[in-house]
Order: structure tokens, then C-alpha cells, then sequence
């Protein structure tokens, strides 16, 4: 399941922001180590919930800060 | 101690082609880069269903992030700038001493109107973050002016379809002054649209000849049905000279001076007289400090609407008197359409090279010449142009009233 996310997730970063999708691992921090800056946060998470439906507001995004914060809150609320 | 300022690197997209060397080439060969618009939903009533489209899709050079982010009038003005850049050898210099100032004229119309559909078909809760910076008019000189790094300041004049002009002439100002020894500068516009389209044909400004695009835009033809638009950019890096052979670079041309006026008679149309036209002209020979007899090539506004060509035409003669006879004019807009913001940039590019190879480019699509215009225009092909120090007049004219001249000279 997780990985199902993981993999998801990897091809919108790629999609987004031009990240090869091998590098979009859980450790990897979104703004430090993938250089998503915050208009492109924007655009993963519209990706992420349309892709699964779930919401993700503003107040959660401020928590998701690697990939695999983002994977956990969306396996966790999907 | 006078500045001067010289031109050190050119690049452009246009519906000619996908670079200076192949948009030139086919100016020179006198053929019109003008098509029906693909669009399948096409309202039955549109009135002009025909554009100059840029000849490589900015899609195909860019990757899909940079599309993403930016709107197709950054798109464009973005690789019009890597062009031109690398055609001055990218130079490596302080920041601090280098600008940008890239006009568009409209903005990203095209991406404000995808926003809407994008709220009627999603919801506001889908539009892109990057939608603003899609849209605003500075936008494109600042993707450009991030692109090479420029902190002596970043600008964006906007006069309709003076714009271009107006940049170049803005830049200028800013190496004259002191502000910047380098500045990425020049025009870009993609706005083909069917609310754009819709909105100029409504004003009666476009030509509607859809049947038969290659020959719709003929400025200075007696049955001149209005302006072809076009979408493309044109970047020139203007250089202050001493900065410019310290570094060794290749000189184009010469940037001589320019006029800035206003008509002060309509939100459309141009005065009938061309008073405001005519001054622009003379005070940009002026600026470059030249006599009226150095003008020998004139590329015009000439839009092919009958009222423009015809007001242009005897500012034009006010202007240089009877030294307008000795120069050959060419209304490249025969080829290329109507760039807008981007025209004047696209013009002044085509002026330097007019210059640098000693040849007026032709003005095809003249069948009847309308008898009222009363110069020397490159009807029947490309004409030469004397040796020797020579220089060239580039008017630009907007909606607004707005007049801009600028003059080049040779090396």
C-alpha cells in the first residue's frame, strides 16, 4: 500500500517539479534535499488529492515535511 | 562621458522560425509565415480565424516543468533570451551591472483564461499557484531577467503594440545613465485566443482574408483589410561599448537613439496626421545625433490597416522630408504578422540585420499598390543598401495613442 503511494507520489513530484522519480525516497525533505518550493507543494498536494481523494488541508501541510510524512498521512486518511 | 551602447547578441521566434538565422532567411526570401488556426471549436462567427504562429512550438524546446510554470509569452521570451545570450558569448559579469527589460503587451491572457475554465470545470481550489505569475505583464522580464541572473534591475513598459520599442528604448536609457553595462531586452507576445481574436476583430483592426493567409497581412496594398496576429519574441543584449570590446565581443550595430511621444487624439486610432508619429521620428534622429540624410532603410510599423499605413506614411515624409525619398521602407509585418509587444523587438532585430548585410528585406503581398502612400518600399524583393556608415528608423506605434521610433546605426 505504502509503496503503491511512494510510487505514486514520485511520478507527480517528477510531474510537478522535474524530479527523477528515483530520487523521491521517504527520507528525502521536500524543500531541502528535492527543492519543491511552496507554489509546487501546492500543486502536489491538488495532485494527491485528486489522485486519492483524500484532503490535505493547509494546516497538514506544514507537517508534511519528507516524502514519507506525506506518505504516512495519506495512507493514514485515504 | 557619453555611454554608448551597442548591440552584442540577438535571438528570436517568430512565425518565420525558430531562431534569428532561420527567421531572417525566410524574410529575406519574402515568404509569409501565416496559417489558419488548428482549433477544432471554432464559434461559427469568428470573424478572423488566421494568425502568425510561432514555427517551433516553444513546447518542443522547453522541458515540462518550465511549460508548466510559465505562461507561452514567457515560454517564448525565454528562449528568444537563451539565444541571444549565447549569442554574446554569455557573458560573465557582475549581476549588480546587468538588467532586464522585456515588454509584453498584453500579459498571459492565454493562461487567465485557462485559469477560468479550469474554476468551471474543477473549481477554484484547482487553479495553478503559478497562475499569477503566468499572467502578470512583467512576467516575462522576469523569467528572463532570473534566467541570466540580472539584479541592476528588472522592467516592463507596456504601450500596446509600442511595447517592444519601448523596452529597448528603457534599456538603453539604463546603460546611458549608468545603471547597467549589460541589459537583456526586447518583446514578446502569445495571446492568439478567441477572446483576443474575438476583441480585435471586434474593433474592425483584423484582416479577415481566412481563405487565403499567406497573403492577409499586405500593408501598403490598395485592398488592406487590417492586421494578421502573431505570436513570438525578440531579444537583443544592448551593451555599453567600452564594457563590450573590453570583453571582446562581436558588435552587430549600433543603438543610435529613440523618440517617445503621444498622440493625444484617440484610445485607437491613429491621428490622421501622424503629428505624434512624426516627432518620435525626428527625435530619435536626434538622440542618435544624425542627420535626417543617414536614414537609409526605414523598417515600419505598417500593420495593413488602412488608416495605420497611410498615417505612417506621411509622418513619415514630415519627418525626414524629402530625405524620405532615399529611403527604402519595409513592412515586415507582410511575413510575420503582428507580433504586438513582441514587434517592435522582432522590427529592431531585423533593422541591425538590415544593416549588417547591407539589404532591405521585401514587403511581398503588395498586388495593387495603394497610390496614397507615397515611399520607396521593397515591393518587388529585397533591395540593397549603401555602403559605408549607414542607419535605420524603427517605428513602433500602440493602441493608446503611444508612438516610439527607434534609430540604429552600422558598424
Amino acid at each position: 500500500m505504502s509503496e503503491d503511494i511512494l510510487a505514486g507520489l514520485a511520478a507527480i513530484v517528477n510531474e510537478v517539479a522535474g524530479v527523477p522519480v528515483e530520487d523521491v525516497q521517504s527520507d528525502k525533505s521536500f524543500v531541502d534535499d528535492l527543492d519543491v518550493d511552496s507554489l509546487s507543494m501546492v500543486e502536489v498536494v491538488m495532485a494527491c488529492e485528486d489522485k486519492w481523494g483524500v484532503k490535505i488541508p493547509d494546516s497538514e501541510v506544514k507537517n508534511l515535511k519528507t516524502v514519507g510524512d506525506a506518505v504516512t498521512y495519506i495512507s493514514a486518511n485515504v | 562621458m557619453t555611454r554608448n551602447v551597442v548591440v552584442t547578441g540577438i535571438g528570436m521566434t517568430t512565425p518565420l522560425g525558430g531562431d534569428v538565422a532561420s527567421t531572417w532567411a525566410q524574410a529575406l526570401a519574402g515568404q509569409p509565415g501565416i496559417s489558419q488556426i488548428p482549433w477544432p471549436d471554432w464559434h461559427p462567427d469568428q470573424p478572423a480565424k488566421i494568425a502568425g504562429l510561432m514555427k517551433v512550438d516553444p513546447e518542443e524546446i522547453l522541458t515540462r516543468v518550465e511549460v508548466r510554470r510559465m505562461d507561452r509569452s514567457e515560454q517564448c521570451a525565454l528562449i528568444a533570451a537563451r539565444e541571444a545570450w549565447a549569442d554574446a558569448g554569455s557573458p560573465e559579469m557582475d549581476p549588480v551591472r546587468l538588467g532586464a527589460v522585456v515588454a509584453s503587451g498584453i500579459g498571459g491572457v492565454n493562461s487567465l483564461i485557462s485559469a477560468y475554465e479550469t474554476i468551471k470545470e474543477k473549481g477554484p481550489l484547482r487553479v495553478s499557484p503559478h497562475m499569477v505569475t503566468m499572467i502578470m505583464p512583467n512576467g516575462p522580464a522576469a523569467m528572463v531577467g532570473l534566467e541570466v541572473g540580472a539584479r541592476a534591475g528588472v522592467h516592463t513598459p507596456v504601450s500596446a503594440c509600442a511595447s517592444g520599442a519601448e523596452a529597448i528604448s528603457y534599456a538603453a536609457r539604463m546603460i546611458q545613465s549608468g545603471r547597467a553595462d549589460v541589459v537583456v531586452t526586447g518583446g514578446t507576445e502569445a495571446c492568439i485566443n478567441s477572446v483576443t481574436m474575438a476583441g480585435f476583430a471586434a474593433m474592425r483592426a483584423l484582416s479577415t482574408r481566412n481563405e487565403d493567409p499567406n497573403t492577409a497581412s499586405r500593408p501598403y496594398d490598395l485592398d488592406r483589410d487590417g492586421f494578421v496576429m502573431a505570436e513570438g519574441a525578440g531579444i537583443l543584449i544592448l551593451e555599453e561599448e567600452e564594457f563590450a570590446r573590453a570583453r571582446g565581443a562581436r558588435i552587430y550595430g549600433r543603438y543610435g537613439g529613440a523618440g517617445l511621444t503621444s498622440d493625444g487624439h484617440h484610445i485607437a486610432q491613429p491621428d490622421p496626421e501622424g503629428t505624434g508619429a512624426a516627432r518620435a521620428m525626428r527625435e530619435a534622429i536626434e538622440d542618435a545625433g544624425l542627420d535626417l540624410s543617414s536614414i537609409v532603410h526605414v523598417n515600419a510599423h505598417a500593420t495593413s490597416t488602412a488608416l495605420g499605413d497611410y498615417a505612417e506614411s506621411i509622418a513619415l515624409r514630415a519627418a525626414l522630408g524629402s530625405h524620405i525619398d532615399q529611403a527604402i521602407v519595409s513592412a515586415t509585418k507582410a511575413m510575420t504578422g503582428h507580433l504586438l509587444g513582441g514587434a517592435g523587438a522582432v522590427e529592431s532585430i531585423f533593422s541591425i540585420l538590415a544593416l549588417r548585410d547591407r539589404i532591405a528585406p521585401p514587403t511581398p503581398n503588395i498586388f495593387n499598390f495603394d497610390p496614397a502612400i507615397q515611399l520607396n518600399v521593397t515591393a518587388n524583393g529585397p533591395v540593397a543598401l549603401p555602403a559605408g556608415d549607414i542607419a535605420a528608423l524603427n517605428n513602433s506605434f500602440g493602441f493608446g495613442g503611444h508612438d516610439v521610433a527607434l534609430v540604429f546605426t552600422s558598424v
